[in-house]
């Protein structure tokens, strides 16, 4: 072969943190010859897609508040991810902490007190909690799967969210749109600006930024979860308890995915629609993986994913692409950073000896 | 119940499992050889609109087929790249093959969607097809249907009889001692995943060409994951695959049952019912660990690498 990997030895430290910048310039690489393929000129359509929406002050609120949800579930796949707990359950987490919030805040929509909204969130988060802990239960007391047994529930959850709009949660006053009442004054989240959107929800994300970061960085408990994760085996010699790691890795993970869902509720929606999510909780696991499992490199993967959502908005209305734009280049970037991951470990090598036996053999060629 | 109630149950069990048995049979040679591909719900989704597209652009059905095997064998080569040469984690492989697959399905397919097709038709075997209860599940399906019982055949004599049957499962059983014999352990790993692509691919196809001729976002619905689930519940064992595909199909044609029982249960709530099948079966068989130990593949999810 031509190309050829070499181990290193050791982790590439630089490669470790350039594997994902790779990762994102290869994609805007393929993205454009897909653009030039479709016969759209692929610098305009990157300005499109990355830079026109957030050049002005709106379009930066908007970047904000579509980071929030997914960042709250990156840290919460994060913390599962580094126990090597495949928790793809962040989507169903995040519908069951809307659809509880909201089952609650339709029936407090009179109420003027602003303990309606904690009371919201807090149901919402805990109902995140609740249906990640099912994961939990099933992956400790009965050897279950969690990846499959999560995704399942995704399913589960969204089709319960589609039955309680369509049902017992539907505004009777709305026409016969599946959708909920709006809720009351007092159950929204304050908004943190006069311009835009931007709500409370982003101290909850950036609470949730450093107490991840302490529990990862600083604490036995997240010290104990990353040897989980490298190795089991270690993990039960060093006498760590397996069980009650797993219960708590997802419980964390279920959690912050539900607040990411009870904030869109209370939060940009007002309302619950079954559009709540446009899979916040899958491009998490890209998130996740891309900002390496590091809660300050999630922040930043984060922002670029946000940022692409509502590129792939505006390319839709603007250039009329699909707006599956979105999930594309998550799918894309994914891939590419997986693939470039074998540069921590591997150098890739010019084989010159196989060159010089390729010419070696032409020229034999040539001679006959 | 009638007979014909039930004979109809039975037909549309079959129709509903043919997609849930194409996937699973793919993903059980890619598993007998110690790989899992977590990718199926994106290769089937993409096999599902490239078969659409050229289906309805060609107008020929069977050159659909063909190409949405290709385009499945096509996503399972990446995975293969980055998973079985790169060596890259194969649980995070599989799951960016399906965020991909799912992504580029839905833009590629963008403009498809719900477009009519004439797709695959009923095919009765004449005076077979009259045989009661049975006659029409076996012996009154599309032409895909018939293809997939003899896939089935095909899959379960190569795994139970055939040598290469023996390859690839002690390439996944050892691959340090299969390699020691000089089997090549990457490519017959690699054969078995674009297998599983191609599979995959046709499960697309039979979604979008004849169990419901159109193209819908995301319209394979977790099928993908199920089939995971059913390699699982077969214990990886060919026959039980078959019984596993048409029980999900089943679970999933309840509300056929509970609308010919005269029930009012609202549709989405029928709707949860393979999922909850799935983790229910998951629950009963992973319950104990030593039994999964025994019959899952040894080297499952594993990298290898040659000179290890």
């Amino acid at each position: 072969m031509l190309l050829s990997l070499e181990p290193r030895g050791q982790q590439s430290r630089l490669m470790l943190w350039c594997s994902p910048l790779l990762a994102a310039v290869l994609t805007l690489g393929c993205g454009s010859l897909l653009f030039i393929a479709l016969g759209h000129d692929p610098l305009q359509t990157l300005y499109t897609l990355l830079i026109a929406p957030i050049s002005d002050l709106y379009g930066v609120s908007e970047w904000l508040i579509k980071t929030l949800p997914i960042l709250l579930c990156a840290l919460g796949l994060a913390v599962a991810y580094q126990a090597r707990i495949w928790n793809i359950g962040a989507e169903g987490q995040l519908l069951l902490g809307a659809l509880a919030g909201s089952a609650v805040a339709v029936n407090i929509i009179d109420v003027q007190s602003r303990w309606a909204l904690v009371l919201i969130l807090l149901t919402g988060t805990l109902a995140g909690a609740a249906w990640a802990a099912l994961t939990a239960w099933l992956r400790t007391r009965f050897n279950a799967n969690e990846i499959l047994t999560s995704i399942m529930l995704n399913y589960i959850a969204l089709n319960l969210l589609l039955f309680c709009v369509h049902g017992p949660l539907k505004d009777p006053a709305g026409f016969n749109f599946p959708e909920s009442a709006m809720f009351g004054e007092a159950s929204r989240l304050p908004l943190l600006l006069d311009d835009g959107r931007v709500h409370a929800g982003l101290y909850f994300a950036l609470l949730a930024l450093v107490a991840v970061w302490v529990l990862l960085q600083k604490s036995f408990v997240g010290f104990q979860i990353k040897v989980l994760g490298l190795d089991a085996r270690a993990a039960g010699f060093a006498g760590f308890r397996q069980k009650p790691l797993v219960w708590l890795a997802l419980l964390i993970s279920g959690a912050l995915a539900g607040l990411a869902g009870v904030c869109e509720v209370a939060g940009p929606i007002g309302q619950l629609v079954p559009q709540v999510s446009p899979g916040y909780g899958y491009a998490a696991i890209t998130v996740a993986f891309l900002g390496r499992l590091n809660p300050i490199g999630i922040l930043f993967a984060s922002l670029l994913m946000a940022l692409l959502y509502i590129g792939g908005e505006s390319a839709q209305m603007s250039l009329n692409l699909p707006q599956a734009i979105t999930q594309l280049f998550q799918g894309m970037m994914l891939f590419f950073l997986l693939a470039c991951d074998v540069l921590i470990l591997y150098r890739p090598r010019l084989n010159l000896r196989w060159i010089r036996r390729a010419r070696t053999t032409a020229v034999q060629a040539g001679a006959l | 119940m009638d007979i014909d109630l039930l004979s109809n149950i039975f037909y549309a069990m079959v129709r509903c499992g043919t997609p849930l048995l194409l996937v699973a049979l793919g993903e059980l040679v890619c598993e007998k050889s110690g790989v899992l591909n977590l990718g199926q719900e994106g290769m089937m989704l993409f096999g599902a609109v490239i078969g659409f597209i050229v289906a309805f652009n060609s107008g020929h059905l069977w050159l659909g087929v063909l190409l949405a095997m290709a385009a499945g064998m096509l996503l399972s080569a990446l995975f293969a790249l980055v998973a079985l040469v790169f060596n890259a984690n194969q649980v995070a492989t599989g799951l960016a093959l399906t965020i991909f697959g799912v992504g580029l399905s839905s833009f590629v397919g963008a403009a498809w969607v719900g477009k009519p097709l004439a797709g695959f038709e009923p095919l009765a075997i004449p005076y077979l097809s009259d045989i009661p209860l049975i006659g029409r599940m076996l012996f009154a399906q599309d032409l895909l249907v018939y293809l997939s019982f003899a896939l089935f055949a095909l899959v379960a004599w190569v795994i139970v009889k055939s040598r290469a049957g023996l390859i690839i499962q002690a390439v996944g059983e050892n691959p340090d001692a299969a390699s020691a014999m000089g089997l090549p352990v990457l490519w017959v790993r690699t054969l078995a995943v674009l297998f599983g692509g191609a599979m995959a691919g046709l499960a697309g196809a039979y979604l979008s060409l004849a169990y419901t001729p159109m193209w819908a976002e995301n319209m394979s619905a977790g099928r993908g994951w199920i089939a995971l689930a059913l390699v699982v519940f077969a214990s990886w064992r060919v026959w039980r695959l078959l019984l596993g595909a048409y029980l999900f199909g089943l679970a999933s044609i309840l509300h056929l049952v509970a609308q010919g029982l005269g029930l009012a249960i609202p549709s989405s709530l029928l709707a949860m019912l393979p999922y909850a099948a799935t983790i229910l079966v998951l629950v009963l068989l992973s319950r104990d660990a030593v039994r999964t130990r025994l019959y899952a593949p040894v080297s499952l999810g594993q990298p290898w690498q040659a000179g290890h």
